[in-house]
């Protein structure tokens, strides 16, 4: 009985992947895992530049199939990872990284959160600071303010 | 009590600071600034559409200005754009080159045939490769070369009169007249 139904769902699963439901969009291997681990990253780290907000990886736009062809390409030729950025900056400038290069340009993008985060810190001690020195001079119990 | 409207005030114009930046650096959304404005064009070599026998080079076209227009007979914008595209043919402005990209040779042919041929020659790109040297996204694209070379303008989308009257001929116009 629990053999059958071991069939049957194999069976199902066999149907289904005929049909081609389950397709994903970037089937290309690469001839060792670790070039494949350089192409997954690059192909996930770069933005198809038609559709924008997918990944050169998740683009069904023919423009995205041949940017990862020269991803393919220029991995398969021995280029390194920042060598197949520059070539993608060099066309289609900033906008293809997802993670924006540290330049002077766009420094207080990577600073504004540190930056936010220390001014946020000083405002809270100040509060706290203040608030202690008020209940430390005042040992009498804090007056009524009354309605409104 | 200054201090209680000094920071706001401050924080206030950091802001505005921050979006007139973003603003002025986004015209219309979606739309990717070209990392070649004032570089050399893109060198290419490629087929002929009409003549597989000719090429048409960035090497032979130096000398004179073009307006490399990036097109393809699958792409519904082109087509809204053809008309004008016809207009600046026989305005005489400037040689029209035609990129085809991603295209396939018979339906780009009748293509032409159907709506009028504005080209002065048209570079068959089969496999996209010369589109992404030019960074190439989405066509309609059409860039202003120089007689150095250099590209000038960009334009992204469907050339309109409008982008012709106030992009393209100032440009054509002062470099005539230096």
């Amino acid at each position: 009985m629990r053999r059958a139904s071991a069939i049957c769902i194999a069976a199902a699963g066999l149907a289904l992947a005929g049909t081609g439901t389950v397709q994903a969009i970037d089937t290309t291997q690469m001839p060792t895992p670790e070039l494949q681990a350089r192409y997954q990253g690059l192909t996930h780290e770069l933005r198809c530049v038609q559709c924008q907000d997918e990944a050169l990886a998740d683009s069904p736009a023919g423009v995205a199939a041949d940017l990862r062809r020269e991803v393919r390409e220029m991995l398969l030729a021995g280029k390194s990872d920042d060598d197949v950025r520059n070539f993608m900056l060099a066309r289609y400038g900033d906008f293809v990284l997802f993670r924006p290069r540290f330049v002077l340009k766009n420094a207080w993008l990577w600073a504004a959160p540190e930056v936010l985060l220390v001014i946020g810190a000083l405002v809270a001690w100040r509060v706290v600071r203040k608030r202690a020195r008020l209940v430390s001079a005042d040992a009498e119990p804090l007056p009524d303010d009354g309605p409104g | 009590m200054i201090n209680r409207f000094l920071i706001p005030m401050l924080a206030f114009i950091l802001l505005a600071v921050v979006l007139a930046i973003g603003i002025k650096h986004s015209p219309e959304k979606g739309i990717i600034a070209s990392p070649l404005i004032g570089k050399p064009a893109p060198q290419f070599s490629l087929p002929s559409l009409q003549d597989r026998t000719h090429t048409v080079s960035s090497a032979a076209l130096r000398g004179r200005w073009y307006l490399l227009n990036v097109w393809g007979s699958w792409c519904g914008t082109c087509r809204d754009e053809h008309q004008m595209l016809l207009d600046v043919q026989r305005s005489g402005r400037v040689r029209l080159i035609g990129l085809d990209w991603r295209d396939d040779d018979q339906e780009a042919l009748g293509y032409l045939q159907q709506l009028g041929d504005p080209y002065e020659s048209v570079a068959a790109d089969r496999d996209g490769r010369t589109a992404i040297d030019w960074g190439v996204y989405a066509a309609p694209e059409s860039f202003l070369v120089n007689p150095q070379g250099i590209v000038v303008y960009k334009c992204m989308g469907e050339l309109t009169p409008d982008i012709w009257q106030k992009q393209i001929l100032p440009r054509l116009a002062q470099a005539a007249g230096s």
